[in-house]
């Protein structure tokens, strides 16, 4: 299509592609992300009540997120509350739960090994390789100037 | 005889018949404006099997399967069939028609797929070189999203410009008959790319090359909009066909918005269905509005002049990664209520 260029078009697709409702998605991002942080906040005093200290009682609400998101994806409801609470539904631990658990389930289809097992860390696959990679980089800034 | 007419546009002086057709779709499908014209609506997305290729490639079969019955042929009537789909190695259609041990022409085109199947099987018809052929397509939005986005449980949402790829499929049966509509001519695209990168928003890439062919269709054959009933593109959906109806107007078819219509936007009631954002997409989705609506329209003499345009993004997502846009096609078939005529009404393009 010589007589038009893909800048143009470019400007013409901007003119007629609707943008992301941002005014909607922000505030239920901040929304859905504050009742799963407070959800962690009551568990962690939960558990503190019931007489574990603050370390044990953090690490006990990370794990009681991740299982409740798990079952959540298992039970086909975690993608139908994110829909509506974006990137409030994914930041915290319980989107990290969900990466790992969407597609164990997708690809359970193709085997054990071959699909489950392989496929599972395909979307939270990069957050593991570069959480690492970045902890090992602070680890070694703070061995060498003694942070 | 066929007879190339112009720079890509082949007129089939036989007039094919599109002798028979069937829709099939599932739920969602049947939800949306057209649903009570399927043939065949599955409320069942796995349509009875254990995993997404196979319930697709069940729906292509029972597809083939109801345009052959309600034609009352066997498989073995049909001389060549040509089929595809958007999965990788079409494995919509060679496991779903492996069983029906018809000479099998596999074709990938993307969305496109469905003009691109019919216009060569009417082709073979129309040269002699068969008596009957079949043309399907198919998608199915789980096999789909598996294969070029996330899990179907992932927790993602949609950009308001991406496009809901429909669960089913659209088969056509093309015989030397005298039953309505006819293929009067097929044009192929020429592969466009106006360097569109967004994967989520198909329309805007393939909204060029729908331009292109039919402003390449018009030019071969003298004839504009003022000559057609319907131009009916594909899956441009809500911004693909903004663009579309822009690109024409640009180069001097303003009266294309008036004629145009687009499958993606026919199948779903974006207002009203959930999740469907920009409109329809897939193979299935262009060849499941042709099947259920469009050519029954025709057949009983509502509609008497169409150009359906399939339209198809071939895109991989591999490519799209490395940072390459995404290359679209569109094919054209002009469909008449009535064949070629000799001479007088009906002999010429614009007639």
């Amino acid at each position: 299509m010589q007589w038009m260029s893909p800048k143009e078009y470019e400007k013409m697709n901007q003119k007629a592609s609707p943008p992301t409702p941002v005014w909607k998605t922000v505030p239920m991002a901040f929304l859905f992300g504050g009742i799963i942080c407070t959800i962690g906040q009551l568990c962690s005093m939960l558990y503190q009540n019931l007489g574990a200290d603050l370390e044990t009682a953090s690490a006990s609400t990370s794990i009681t997120l991740i299982f409740l998101a798990a079952l959540l994806t298992g039970l086909n409801v975690f993608d139908k509350i994110a829909k509506i609470g974006g990137a409030g539904c994914l930041v915290p631990i319980t989107g990290f739960s969900n990466a790992v658990v969407s597609p164990a389930l997708e690809f359970k289809a193709e085997g054990l090994v071959l699909g489950l097992g392989a496929k599972m860390f395909v979307i939270a696959g990069p957050v593991i390789v570069y959480g690492i990679t970045a902890s090992v980089i602070y680890g070694i800034l703070c061995r060498l100037f003694g942070w | 005889m066929p007879e190339k007419v112009g720079k890509a546009t082949i007129k089939l002086g036989s007039s094919p018949s599109v002798y028979a057709f069937a829709a099939v779709g599932s739920k969602k499908e049947e939800e949306g404006p057209l649903g009570k014209y399927f043939d065949i609506i599955q409320q069942d997305s796995f349509f009875g099997q254990s995993s997404w290729e196979k319930a697709e490639s069940q729906m292509q079969k029972q597809a083939v399967s109801k345009a052959l019955e309600k034609g009352s042929l066997a498989p073995g009537d049909i001389d060549f069939i040509f089929a595809g789909d958007l999965l990788n190695q079409c494995t919509g259609s060679t496991y779903g028609l492996r069983e029906l041990e018809i000479p099998f022409i596999g074709l990938f085109g993307a969305c496109s797929t469905m003009a691109e199947s019919l216009g060569l099987a009417s082709l073979f018809v129309d040269c002699g070189a068969a008596a009957r052929c079949a043309a399907v397509t198919s998608s199915h939005f789980c096999s789909a999203e598996r294969q070029f986005r996330y899990p179907l449980e992932y927790a993602s949402q949609r950009a308001p410009t991406s496009q809901w790829t429909a669960t089913a499929s659209g088969s056509v049966i093309v015989a030397k008959d005298i039953l309505p509509p006819y293929v009067r001519s097929v044009t192929f695209g020429t592969i466009e790319d106006l360097q569109i990168k967004d994967a989520n928003n198909m329309g805007a890439a393939m909204a060029p090359a729908a331009a292109s062919t039919l402003i390449q269709f018009f030019e071969d054959t003298g004839t504009n909009q003022e000559n057609y009933d319907l131009i009916l593109t594909g899956d441009l959906g809500f911004v693909g066909s903004r663009l579309f109806r822009e690109l024409t107007a640009k180069k001097g078819y303003p009266g294309v918005a008036e004629k145009h219509g687009d499958c993606g936007l026919m199948l779903y009631d974006r207002e009203n269905q959930a999740e469907i954002y920009a409109g329809g997409s897939g193979c299935g989705c262009s060849a499941s509005v042709l099947c259920s609506y469009i050519l029954p329209a025709m057949r009983e003499g509502r509609l008497q002049r169409v150009l359906f345009m399939a339209t198809g993004a071939l895109m991989s997502p591999t490519v799209v990664q490395q940072g390459e846009s995404i290359p679209s096609i569109a094919h054209l078939i002009y469909l008449s209520a009535q064949p070629w005529q000799e001479k007088g009404e009906g002999s010429s393009w614009n007639g």
